[in-house]
């Protein structure tokens, strides 16, 4: 699917680009874009290498395990059929903490394990790799759906911006949040439902 | 405001002093768990990069054409009948593209209606109850070489959007 949706977007683009007589953009859009992407990697290089540092000395020090225990009646209800002490647990977990936290660089390095994690359990189970299972499926409509309890940058910008009162918005974030993130939870439960009956 | 800020500058070290002094405690090398950590942290990004840049030149590219322009003005002229300000239809449709892109949207529309009329409230919500649904896909599957992604796409989409209709609807109550 990403092949088609990769595709789409640059044949739309430049043809459109073309049908508008601004071929030119196309060209430092593409440089551009390159560019950025490889900034942004070394930025994410340097702290994603020091949060991974960190996240090791806290799984080894039994910081994670700990924290663990206060979400997993939740993760356990939505991910029923990863084992018990499978590593793909942690992971998760350790992307949820990080994802209500707001520390969205920490969340993305334990988000990737946990897709790994639950591919290898794919591979145990005998199915194939490269078929998403029910539980990355969950896993990323949860994430998707948005965990972040304060969305600070936000508040930055409308501070920023000369709001009266910046924060005013942080109850209905609050409850959207919570309705969207309902709504992915329950999506995901009645499919994977409908799949065992 | 204050107390957050206090509270949201608190938080990083708190978590850095904490692990640190955690780990030291439980006598755990630290160091030397650090440098192993901090590999695998390095390996990580060198293998999304190239998903990463593949992944920006299409976006910059779409976006740069004017594409996604057309297609909200199209796409707003419908909306303003169920009450969806067509104003931001652009930022819900790049929203699920790329978080720096629908960040500059955002500041646009500050600019132009002002934080806190029902334009920038609005926005406010939606970017705070959404997530960029096909960058967030495309990285996660990739690094789990995952090809059929399944019901993933509708699930998430279902989520943004009652994301969005909360915030359209609770806009009206602050």
């Amino acid at each position: 699917m990403l092949n088609f949706i990769w595709a789409g977007m640059i044949i739309i683009g430049v043809v459109y680009a073309t049908l508008q007589g601004d071929i030119a953009s196309v060209t430092n859009a593409a440089l551009d874009s390159a560019k950025e992407a490889i900034t942004l990697c070394l930025t994410m290089m340097g702290v994603m290498s020091f949060w991974m540092g960190l996240m090791e000395i806290a799984t080894k020090a039994g910081v994670i395990g700990a924290l663990s225990k206060v979400l997993r009646p939740a993760i356990r209800f939505m991910f029923p059929k990863v084992p018990r002490g499978h590593k793909a647990n942690e992971y998760i977990t350790t992307n949820v903490i990080a994802n209500i936290l707001g520390l969205g660089w920490a969340a993305t390095p334990a988000g990737l394990q946990a897709m790994e994690a639950l591919g290898e359990l794919q591979a145990e189970r005998g199915r194939d790799r490269s078929i998403a299972s029910e539980e990355m499926c969950t896993f990323l409509i949860i994430n998707i759906s948005s965990l972040q309890l304060i969305p600070v940058n936000i508040i930055a910008y409308r501070s920023q911006y000369g709001s009266v009162n910046p924060t005013r918005i942080l109850g209905a974030g609050l409850i959207a949040t919570t309705i969207s993130t309902l709504v992915g939870c329950i999506y995901c439960k009645w499919k994977s439902r409908k799949k065992c009956g | 405001m204050r107390l957050l800020a206090y509270l949201t500058d608190f938080i990083v070290p708190a978590v850095i002093f904490l692990i640190v002094t955690y780990g030291v405690l439980e006598k755990v090398k630290v160091y030397d768990e650090f440098v192993k950590g901090a590999k695998k942290g390095f390996h990580t990004v060198i293998q999304i990069m190239p998903t990463l840049i593949g992944l920006m030149v299409g976006v910059g590219i779409l976006r740069a054409s004017g594409f996604l322009d057309f297609l909200a003005n199209a796409i707003g002229r419908m909306t303003n009948h169920i009450g969806f300000p067509s104003q931001l239809v652009p930022l819900a449709i790049v929203r699920m593209f790329s978080a720096s892109a629908a960040t500059g949207l955002v500041l646009d529309l500050f600019k132009e209606y002002g934080t806190d009329s029902r334009i920038g409230l609005i926005a406010s919500i939606m970017m705070s109850c959404t997530e960029t649904i096909f960058y967030t896909m495309s990285v996660y599957f990739m690094a789990a070489k995952v090809k059929k992604t399944r019901y993933t796409l509708t699930g998430a989409l279902l989520a943004t959007v009652a994301g969005i209709i909360a915030s359209v609807w609770l806009a009206n109550y602050i």
